[in-house]
């Protein structure tokens, strides 16, 4: 049953030392006031899971709040590497980060296994790829029906699983649309989910018969952060600052200005401002 | 003939390889021009898709990533990321997978993973996301990359997607029906793998391009082809359509600055 609550309060009550935690979001809707917010209450060996970790992750590593990484494409999109990844996994700084690395195809079926109650994911995958030798959670499968070899990984079973969409209506029914990802089966996977929304609105009444929906009863908590997907974007509310990936790429470049960056940005902030963050980059 | 870049022939010599008919899985950065400037000459019915979901996608600019709001707003339909790789890819409906490679080897296997060793990585490059897939699962594969010896080595660190492995049959070996990687776009040459040994061989030579400018900004001993062609320089038409491609691109992205200049990069 989805509670409305402010966001600080949804991830004290949510998120716990040592978690299994998703983040997710595809390039869209990443969840990064929920992420920020997580930074602020100073959790710590967190094992963070998402297929694209980006500029939320780098900093939650940088910040040295995880143990360990599950996923599948670290990189600043259209931009280039994760500096504060890239330190953590070379130079151990400012902790060293263990790795589970996969492919796209492996933790979207990972994902959907966990959302549908299966201890694994089986799939046509990693032939020839060499992370099979590396990520010991690679094995594969024989069909029991036609005898051919299949990839097999486990189920992804987030602790807790945090997105951010467009909207909820009053129940607390969340609405996600355009570019959809994960979200629906992170969430179906996780023991406990809070959402970020744009806004509430009365009710869903008027919606397309078939649109991502989640069932109200299928969310834990439900905090409105206008704004709260910022530098990412929420589809039909406004636009990727792209400028804003391209800055965190000198940000993250160096470590006193990434510390500083963090103080001024992130501690020192709070969701409330994300609003502000967007107001130039809604549609006129 | 009016001037142009080594950077535009690769990306309009490229775009040439796609037809109308093909469903083409659009792999990040350089591929992407590529795709657009096929749909915008000579293939206005090629279907593009992007791993984030987005199905038949006419972007009018190029994207930054490959889930920005553009592809899905332009797009026949947009589906969840597991169908995408489920449904679509393994599905065996992809005819072109479209990948670019940090390291690349002569028989077409790509690391996007790792320099140096996957435990202690002297420089740890984002991974392989939809790429392992995509090598195995489309029906064929075409690279298109910017030559450098860095970039072209005799043996990559890390094998991220598999291309024809140590070369001969061995895609086979693995039980992969697919036929991998049958094409490579440079800056400076086009080249098909051998179809005994699958080394890439060259097989064309872009305008103003000799054979030691090739030998010279690729890693291993390059072979030629006995025929070699001159690849017919960019039409007045397929120059126009790059550029002006790019200025939207640079304009639609313009307060980035330099993600302006990345767009074009990617051209």
């Amino acid at each position: 049953m989805a509670r409305f609550m402010p966001l600080d309060a949804a991830v004290r009550e949510n998120l716990k030392d040592g978690d299994t935690a998703a983040f997710e979001g595809f390039t869209h809707l990443i969840p990064t006031a929920a992420a920020h917010e997580a930074i602020r209450q100073g959790f710590r060996d967190l094992t963070l899971i998402r297929m694209t970790p980006d500029v939320v992750y780098d900093q939650m590593i940088g910040m040295g709040m995880a143990g360990k990484l599950i996923f599948s494409y670290a990189g600043n999109p259209g931009v280039g590497l994760l500096r504060r990844l890239r330190d953590a996994v070379e130079n151990g700084w400012p902790r060293a980060v263990a790795i589970e690395e996969h492919s796209h195809a492996a933790m979207a079926n990972a994902y959907e296994a966990g959302a549908a109650g299966l201890p694994c994911a089986v799939f046509r995958g990693y032939r020839g790829a060499e992370l099979a030798r590396v990520n010991p959670n690679i094995k594969s499968i024989i069909c029991p029906f036609t005898g051919e070899e299949l990839a097999a990984v486990p189920a992804v079973r987030p602790d807790v699983t945090f997105i951010h969409a467009q909207k909820a209506d009053r129940k607390g029914n969340v609405l996600v649309e355009g570019i959809v990802g994960i979200q629906k089966e992170a969430v179906l996977a996780a023991e406990r989910a809070v959402v970020t929304v744009e806004e509430v609105v009365e009710d869903f009444s008027d919606l397309h018969p078939n649109l991502c929906v989640l069932p109200h009863w299928t969310v834990t908590a439900v905090s409105v952060v206008p704004g709260g997907a910022h530098p990412s974007y929420t589809h039909g509310y406004y636009a990727r600052d792209n400028a804003a990936y391209l800055e965190w790429d000198a940000v993250a470049a160096d470590r006193e200005r990434f510390r500083e960056w963090m103080e001024e940005n992130v501690m020192k902030a709070g969701p409330d401002d994300f609003a502000a963050r967007v107001a130039g980059l809604r549609a006129a | 003939m009016g001037d142009f870049t080594p950077n535009e022939m690769m990306t309009i010599a490229a775009s040439r390889a796609l037809t109308g008919e093909d469903v083409c899985f659009v792999g990040i950065g350089a591929p992407s021009a590529a795709c657009n400037v096929a749909r915008l000459t000579h293939a206005p019915d090629i279907t593009l898709i992007y791993e984030s979901g987005t199905i038949g996608t006419a972007p009018d600019v190029l994207p930054l990533s490959i889930g920005d709001g553009e592809l899905c707003d332009t797009a026949l339909t947009t589906v969840p990321v597991p169908e995408m790789f489920r449904y679509w890819l393994q599905g065996g409906r992809i005819t072109i997978g479209f990948l670019g490679a940090a390291q690349l080897d002569k028989y077409g296997n790509i690391n996007t993973t790792v320099v140096g060793d996957y435990e202690k990585p002297k420089v740890r490059l984002p991974g392989g996301g939809g790429a392992p897939e995509i090598a195995t699962s489309s029906g064929e594969v075409y690279i298109t990359m910017a030559q450098s010896k860095r970039g072209m080595v005799e043996r990559i660190d890390f094998y991220t997607s598999f291309g024809h492995g140590e070369g001969g049959d061995h895609r086979k070996r693995l039980g992969i029906e697919t036929k991998g990687p049958t094409l490579l776009i440079t800056d400076l040459a086009i080249w098909k793998p051998d179809p005994e040994t699958k080394e890439f061989t060259v097989v064309s030579l872009h305008p103003g391009v000799t054979r030691e400018m090739v030998q010279e900004t690729c890693g291993w001993k390059v072979k030629f082809a006995e025929k070699l062609e001159e690849t017919p320089p960019p039409t007045a038409l397929e120059l126009s359509t790059l550029r002006d491609l790019k200025a939207r691109t640079d304009a639609a992205h313009k307060g980035g600055g330099p993600a302006a200049k990345r767009g074009s990069k990617d051209g």
